[in-house]
């Protein structure tokens, strides 16, 4: 057992922290909305290498492993970073992990070095349209399940087959979401059948796994503001740091901070040593880290009064991406039975799954 | 970073098993069900007889040779089994103080008859009128000759009823800071003075009520300075909230609960599991379950790099408790009706162990420091915010 990060690892973060600290100051975010999308930035990030930092090195990654790319997914969390770091890592990694001979290697290497920004649709397709796809109104590449099929749509010209689902007002996370067209452009078929399926799970639970540590650093950012608000904030003649009701929920919000930042580090740590209970730890993370976070940022946005609700304090930057991102996977309490459902599902003592995700629920430690 | 947790006591567990089969009583759970007292002396007499006891202390205090892996792992096994043994626990944090803080004459005086199996202490902190504020006792300890006469109250002086002393924390000057004119004394149960009354909780636990009028102590029964009390305390809470604590949440609720949806049918059929609502709180007591469990591992971590584990201890503790009462009382709603059955009812979910659970958990928020507190300390060390309290030497 060790829970501190290593000495490179440190490093790594420090390094992040400064980057997004610099580069996407919340004036940076706030430009970059609607559409949620900062070129400038993204080729800066692609330019560190960050999309492909744990794409092993002989296939043009960072051969680094899935706790340092939940360090990068963390930093760009904490400054709600308006670049597509999550879906192109997630498609990067699968491009890469697919055998050899069903991904032609430029569109690989391609995606990889950060020539074409790639993106995975959450849900399977509804016809020949993905719809609501994360990054999808900004990526070069879409891949997406239709049917049985997983393929890679490479964009024709200009409009990559998006249709924006702009309102009158940015989405609620000013997110680059779009659905978008499989029967315009180049498409690829990267497998089919079981295969096809297994591949598009893992790397829906991939999205979760980065998208978990995206928010707990928007839930130590959020905690961050809001503390700094009530630090300096009198009432009634005193701060208001100093109410307990206040001081509470600031504690039990910190509490959870420390745990969904261990749970998103545990998933990252079970997925790169390839343990079986790294699927139920990339749930848990995402599910605790959506909670945290949205009532981290409820809860600071809150103490900062009428300011709260108004667009020139950072804090609703905050409120809203924790809301938004975790969304696009869906509604939480499916995910939390389903969850339940796999860890428990099987008639008790009928299979060895009955206690094969030990750590997370003995299903055979019952009474008597 | 690595999570992997290993069993350091793999290599004992076998013998743990075969100890607790040759030796434990099934009657003895029952016992402790019924009686309500959480330590059984024939338990603790073979403890003694097989120097479980005395593992890992030094020989001049009595220790022996048997292995702390070994003995932890009989303790463990014995949990497993459904025993407690509290009053273990309270006298280990009291002989563990008495090695720190005590004079040599006292440790090798208290330390071997405890690891003998001949002390026993319980913790004499709460009054009536004082808990978590436990530095507002009003028990009085007054000089006299060489030694001293203590009068007052304590309350849930558990495991009093087979203990051989209450450690008491008594005022020696009502003139100082609140914090400031306390010490602590290890006092014997059999003397003139001393009386104890039942109290009934709801968890079926059966805990004291103590009362000293004019008992008189020798002046080795003064653990630690005289008005050093809140110092030695300090050292005591180390061994409450920290080592070897690690929390009601590993029995694993939700592997129990999961493998009781999944194996039951509703009336038209369908597996408890199959139905959303349920599931879904299913999950979340998994997930919390993950998070108590990670909470806690940080704060071992932390303790075994040589820190102490203030703010992880808190954080870990806090969590727990609350994520536990939230889990009980969901467990008891999904099985329904029949969550109302006590334990050994006939047709009770898992022999009633849900419900038992759920009066118990009641007591974790409220126990080694209640939440409210918890959350104040964390606001203020962890968080930085202002202490919101009446300052040290306040009223």
């Amino acid at each position: 057992m060790n829970l501190d990060l290593t000495d490179d690892q440190e490093a790594l973060r420090a390094t992040l922290r400064d980057f997004f600290g610099k580069e996407s100051p919340p004036e940076a975010v706030r430009a970059a909305e609607p559409l949620g999308f900062d070129a400038s930035l993204w080729r800066k990030a692609v330019g560190l290498g960050l999309p492909s930092i744990a794409v092993p090195a002989e296939r043009g990654g960072g051969g680094a492993g899935s706790v340092e790319l939940a360090l990068a997914a963390e930093a760009a969390g904490w400054s709600v970073a308006p670049v597509p770091l999550v879906e192109a890592a997630v498609a990067n990694d699968l491009l890469v992990s697919l055998p050899r001979a069903a991904v032609p290697e430029p569109l690989a290497a391609r995606a990889v070095a950060g020539d074409l920004a790639a993106t995975v649709a959450l849900r399977p397709a509804d016809g020949d349209v993905a719809r609501l796809v994360p990054a999808g109104a900004v990526a070069d590449l879409v891949i997406a399940l239709r049917g049985e099929e997983l393929l890679a749509v490479e964009a024709a010209g200009g409009t990559r087959g998006a249709v924006p689902n702009l309102g009158s007002m940015p989405n609620l996370g000013s997110m680059p979401v779009a659905d978008r067209r499989l029967d315009e452009g180049e498409a690829t078929v990267l497998a089919t059948g079981a295969d096809a399926l297994a591949a598009h799970g893992r790397a829906v639970l991939h999205w979760r796994l980065l998208t978990a540590a995206a928010l707990a650093g928007v839930a130590a950012k959020a905690l961050g503001l809001g503390l700094g608000y009530v630090a300096h904030r009198r009432a009634f003649g005193t701060l208001i740091g100093s109410f307990q009701t206040v001081q509470h929920r600031l504690a039990d919000d910190a509490t959870a901070l420390e745990g969904a930042r261990l749970l998103a580090y545990e998933a990252a740590w079970a997925r790169n040593a390839g343990l079986p209970e790294a699927d139920a730890l990339a749930e848990m993370a995402f599910l605790f880290a959506s909670e945290t976070a949205f009532r981290t940022a409820s809860d600071s946005l809150h103490f900062h009064g009428g300011y709260g609700y108004t667009l020139e304090y950072d804090i609703q930057l905050y409120f809203r991406r924790a809301k938004a991102w975790p969304l696009l996977a869906g509604d939480r309490a499916a995910a939390y039975a389903a969850l339940a459902r796999r860890l428990y599902g099987r008639p008790y003592g009928t299979g060895r799954d009955d206690a094969s995700e030990g750590r997370p629920g003995p299903a055979t430690d019952t009474e008597g | 970073m690595d999570f992997a947790e290993p069993d350091e006591l793999a290599a004992h567990r076998a013998a743990a098993r075969e100890w607790a089969d040759a030796n434990v009583r099934p009657e003895w759970v029952a016992e402790q069900l019924r009686s309500g007292c959480h330590q059984t002396p024939e338990l603790h007499a073979l403890f003694a007889r097989d120097g479980l006891l005395a593992a890992g202390w030094a020989p001049e205090y009595g220790g022996g040779d048997v292995s702390p892996g070994f003995a932890q792992a009989v303790f463990e096994e014995c949990t497993r089994r459904g025993l407690h043994f509290d009053g273990w626990s309270t006298t280990t944090m009291v002989i563990r103080t008495i090695e720190h803080v005590g004079t040599e004459e006292q440790k090798r005086a208290y330390i071997p008859a405890a690891l003998r199996g001949e002390l026993l202490a319980a913790l004499g902190y709460s009054e009536p009128d004082s808990g978590s504020d436990v530095a507002a006792a009003r028990t009085t300890a007054v000089r006299d000759g060489d030694g001293w006469v203590i009068d007052g109250q304590k309350m849930f002086t558990s495991t009093a009823q087979v203990c051989s002393h209450v450690f008491v924390l008594a005022r020696t000057d009502p003139d100082a800071a609140k914090h400031k004119g306390l010490s602590l004394f290890l006092v014997p149960t059999g003397v003139p003075g001393y009386e104890r009354r039942p109290i009934h909780t709801l968890g079926g636990q059966v805990t004291n009520a103590t009362f000293y009028t004019g008992v008189r102590v020798p002046g080795s029964a003064l653990i630690g300075g005289v008005n050093d009390g809140w110092n030695v305390m300090k050292v005591a809470l180390v061994y409450e909230r920290g080592v070897g604590n690690p929390g009601t949440m590993r029995k694993g609720l939700a592997g129990k609960l999961g493998a009781w949806a999944s194996a039951t049918r509703r009336p038209d059929g369908s597996r408890v599991l199959d139905d959303p609502s349920a599931a879904e709180r299913i999950g979340r007591m998994a997930v919390d379950e993950e998070v108590s469990r990670l909470l806690g591992l940080w704060m071992n971590w932390r303790a075994a790099k040589g820190g102490v584990p203030g703010v992880e201890g808190t954080m870990s503790k806090l969590f727990y408790s609350e994520a536990s009462q939230r889990h009980y009382s969901d467990a008891l709603d999904i099985l329904g009706a029949a969550g109302v059955l006590a334990p050994d009812a006939p047709g009770a979910p898992a022999g009633g162990a849900f419900e038992r659970d759920f009066r118990a958990a009641v007591v974790t928020t409220i126990y080694g420091g209640a939440s409210e507190v918890l959350r104040d300390v964390i606001a203020e060390r962890h968080l930085g915010l202002p202490r919101n309290r009446p300052g040290k030497g306040g009223p």
